[in-house]
């Protein structure tokens, strides 16, 4: 298998395998002016959500990340920023800028989104003609960020989908691939392993202490019994997991059995430590946590699923693992990497994880996911509180 | 086809296994498989069980602990037979 893949090479260095041009809003209300330059414009994406104002604080902060890192992504080409009010458009910009990449910010008071469109759209269409001219070269698949993050997991996921992440981590992170994993709320029932698998002890406390502050503080301050069917949630239960605890164990086992985190990242929060496993404190919610692990700097996603969760992301290409027959029988256009193989003894996770690496570097190459095929863009920003 | 199998056990300690067949039937003598070592040994499934549900591996009493992956996944609220479906029914989890 040989280790080099053709992907585009940013500025800064980072090694992307998509080329988006980007109609980026900073606020809910700014979703219009950025849907209609797309419109305008061929070849660019906006991606709208629902936040942005009225919020301070930490909350705050993990929406500045949010926008930011999802326009510093090494996936995006050039971005054009809009937002209501000049000065937190700025900080959009100046934040995305740092890349080096093509940026443009224009805010829509006392413009009205005519002109903010107007101006807009004459940047978007000449990121466009930028962006479509840049080559992919030769890089090594080693410079990938690969993140993981499984859903509507059932039993089978444990059994398959996630030991199959985990032999893929196992093998790429010591050839220096950095690695992402979170969902804090599911790794209850596991967080003596979670914690162990720390590369030292302070690293371990520092995540012990994230954990149980979370557990404190909203999973106590909120508590309903089995969290409303939340966690596990309906799904899950379908799927024949019954507990938080065993579906923590089966979620935990996509960190293989060698590899150990180095660093724990704020939701969004780009890795600063060098290559290596990150835990990010992150939502288990799919959409959510790969729109956070995304913000973070990763470029691919690999995506166990059980029962068949549907998610996509805008800019990063998101590959679903399924382990669990009937879902490749009845969601077949979702599956990437079939690994039911496993449950049936004809193929070894060994064998699984060797799909999933050869699956990542025809993503790399440019083949399009399942999500991407079928439209899923789930672009959803992590609220840590009421606004103001 | 025979050596194909209905059930699937983590870890030699665990006291409940997944099936990993569609429509399994009661009455079926299931070929179980430990993944840890590959080991096999039998087991009559005493009800009709879904695709990714569990059965108990021995007879439980209300208040064992559940063990998979070798690890504690909760508490039994109520007594299991051996090869009967493990569930909402009579697991439940010590956190929440």
């Amino acid at each position: 298998m040989s280790d080099k893949i053709m992907a585009y090479r940013r500025d800064n260095g980072r090694v992307g395998v998509r080329n988006h041009v980007l109609i980026l809003p900073v606020d809910d209300i700014s979703n219009a002016a950025c849907e209609a330059v797309a419109n305008n414009v061929k070849g660019t994406m906006a991606i709208p959500h629902a936040y942005g104002r009225l919020q301070f604080g930490e909350d705050l902060d993990v929406h500045f990340r949010t926008i930011i890192g999802t326009g510093a992504n090494a996936n995006v080409a050039a971005v054009v920023v809009i937002g209501i009010e000049p000065d937190w458009t700025q900080k959009i910009v100046d934040g995305i800028a740092e890349t080096g990449k093509p940026v443009y910010g224009v805010s829509i008071e006392q413009k009205g989104d005519f002109e903010t469109i107007r101006l807009a759209s004459w940047k978007a269409k000449e990121f466009v003609h930028y962006a479509t001219e840049i080559q992919r070269e030769e890089c090594d698949m080693s410079e990938l960020w690969i993140s993981t993050k499984c859903g509507e997991s059932d039993t089978t996921t444990g059994l398959g989908s996630c030991p199959t992440v985990g032999n893929m981590y196992d093998k790429l992170i010591p050839t220096g691939v950095t690695g992402f994993f979170g969902e804090t709320s599911e790794i209850t029932g596991a967080e003596h392993i979670c914690k162990a698998r720390a590369a030292d002890e302070e690293t371990g406390e520092r995540w012990y202490k994230m954990w149980k502050a979370y557990q404190d503080d909203v999973i106590f301050a909120h508590q309903t019994d089995d969290l409303s069917d939340s966690q596990p949630t309906k799904g899950n239960i379908l799927g024949g997991l019954t507990t938080i605890e065993e579906k923590a164990l089966g979620n935990l086992e996509k960190i293989g059995r060698e590899c150990k985190y180095i660093d724990i990242l704020e939701p969004a929060e780009a890795p600063a430590k060098g290559n290596g496993l990150y835990f990010m404190d992150s939502s288990s919610a799919a959409a959510e946590c790969v729109t956070l692990m995304a913000a973070g700097g990763a470029v691919i996603h690999t995506f166990p699923t059980g029962q068949g969760n549907v998610v996509g992301n805008p800019i990063v290409p998101v590959i679903k693992i399924t382990a669990n027959p009937r879902t490749v029988r009845t969601m077949g256009e979702h599956v990437d990497v079939d690994v039911s193989g496993i449950l049936t003894r004809e193929k070894t996770i060994d064998e699984a994880g060797d799909d999933l690496i050869e699956m990542i570097k025809r993503t790399a190459n440019g083949r399009n996911t399942a999500a991407e095929a079928l439209g899923h863009r789930e672009f959803s920003m992590t609220k840590l509180y009421r606004s103001a | 086809m025979s050596n194909i199998p209905q059930l699937l056990v983590h870890d030699h300690e665990d006291n409940v296994g997944v099936v990993v067949v569609e429509d399994l039937k009661a009455g079926t003598e299931m070929l179980c498989v430990v993944t840890h070592d590959n080991s096999t040994f039998k087991l009559k499934a005493e009800q009709d069980v879904a695709i990714g549900h569990k059965i108990a591996l021995k007879d439980i009493a209300e208040g064992d602990t559940a063990i998979k992956y070798g690890e504690d996944i909760g508490k039994f609220v109520g007594a299991v037979k051996k090869g009967h479906h493990v569930h909402t029914q009579n697991l439940k989890t010590k956190r929440w």
